[in-house]
């Protein structure tokens, strides 16, 4: 039973993981690596390493998170592919 | 299209190497060699309960001091990247009543909450590090709730570098002591709490370590934050 648990968890986080590479709006993408960062923390607590789950959580979910919206609001929200961006952007 | 199925093989590639080379390690069997003299020994000469906090303040106090040196120089990069002469908050509606509200009462439990995980970090899962972020996150919240709020930086900074300072006096302190640096001289030279295993007044210097780092990390996001979340007013600048 808690076998099948942990499974979805890594399940999830590797779907949130991709997603958050994949999206072109930099907000979803952020919303996606606080997901990876919570379903890491989520990992951590079921591996029994509680002191990692909690800095996990902290760092990951919230402060990352927040620094990472902050860089968005004063740059631009949506990955652009004019000229500028080299050919290991457009791929 | 080339590159991303070029690049998804070269992943997949070094994907089955380290699976291959991790097959031979077991998972979850013991196998450990300095872990068990920690487990063993932690409490004797320690004091901690939580062996985590013992091994990251106490058996292997360096890496801490650079780590919270990191994060220092990181607080400090991102000060220097983005300084200007003239910073102001730049948001321009105020957040909603309920929100304010819920803010304003929820403050105190976070900041009570933060300050409880970096005292109780020889007892109880956390330290200094989940407790600071804890705290950055309370001041986070004020100015994300609030539109003119702003922290007081003639206290944020000097008390960062304070505490800061305070580690490395514990651990100089040790150095003259026992003869070297991070020398836990209040469990091993005082012998203060020895009869109070398991409870808040023991575990030597590992509290007062903690309690330091939780307030230089919970400053030094809390700077960050505010690094980055002012900008230049807009006309009439410099």
């Amino acid at each position: 039973m808690i076998e099948w648990v942990s499974y979805f968890i890594v399940a999830l986080m590797i779907i949130s993981a991709i997603f958050a590479v994949e999206w072109k709006d930099l907000l979803a993408a952020v919303v996606g690596m606080a997901a990876v960062s919570l379903f890491a923390s989520i990992a951590f607590f079921f591996l029994q390493a509680p002191d990692v789950a909690m800095t996990e959580a902290a760092i990951g979910a919230a402060m990352s998170a927040a620094v990472f919206i902050f860089a968005i609001k004063r740059t631009q929200r949506y990955e652009s592919e004019e000229e500028g961006t080299g050919w290991w952007v457009r791929w | 299209m080339v590159k991303r199925a070029l690049a998804i093989i070269t992943l997949l590639l070094i994907g089955f190497w380290l699976a291959k080379g991790l097959v031979g390690v077991p998972f979850g069997e013991d196998k450990m060699l300095v872990g068990e003299y920690y487990l063993e020994n932690v409490k004797e000469q320690t004091g901690a309960v939580n062996a985590v906090t013992a091994v990251v303040v106490n058996y292997r106090g360096f890496d801490t001091l650079g780590e919270v040196t990191v994060l220092f120089i990181a607080s400090t990069g991102v000060g220097a990247l983005l300084w200007r002469r003239k910073k102001e908050r730049s948001a321009k509606s105020e957040g909603s009543v309920v929100l304010t509200a819920g803010a304003k009462m929820l403050l105190p439990f976070i900041m009570l909450f933060g300050a409880y995980i970096f005292v109780h970090g020889h007892l109880t899962p956390g330290g200094g590090f989940p407790g600071g972020a804890t705290v950055a996150t309370a001041f986070l919240m004020l100015y994300l709730a609030f539109k003119e709020y702003e922290i007081d930086h003639k206290v944020f900074e000097p008390l960062e570098g304070l505490a800061g300072v305070g580690y490395v006096t514990v651990g100089l302190i040790g150095l003259a002591i026992g003869g070297y640096f991070l020398f836990d001289w209040i469990w091993q030279t005082w012998q203060f709490g020895h009869e109070n295993i398991g409870r808040l007044f023991s575990a030597g210097f590992i509290p007062i370590i903690y309690t330091l780092i939780g307030i230089k990390v919970g400053t030094e996001l809390t700077g960050i934050v505010d690094n980055m979340i002012k900008e230049e007013p807009k006309g009439g600048g410099q």
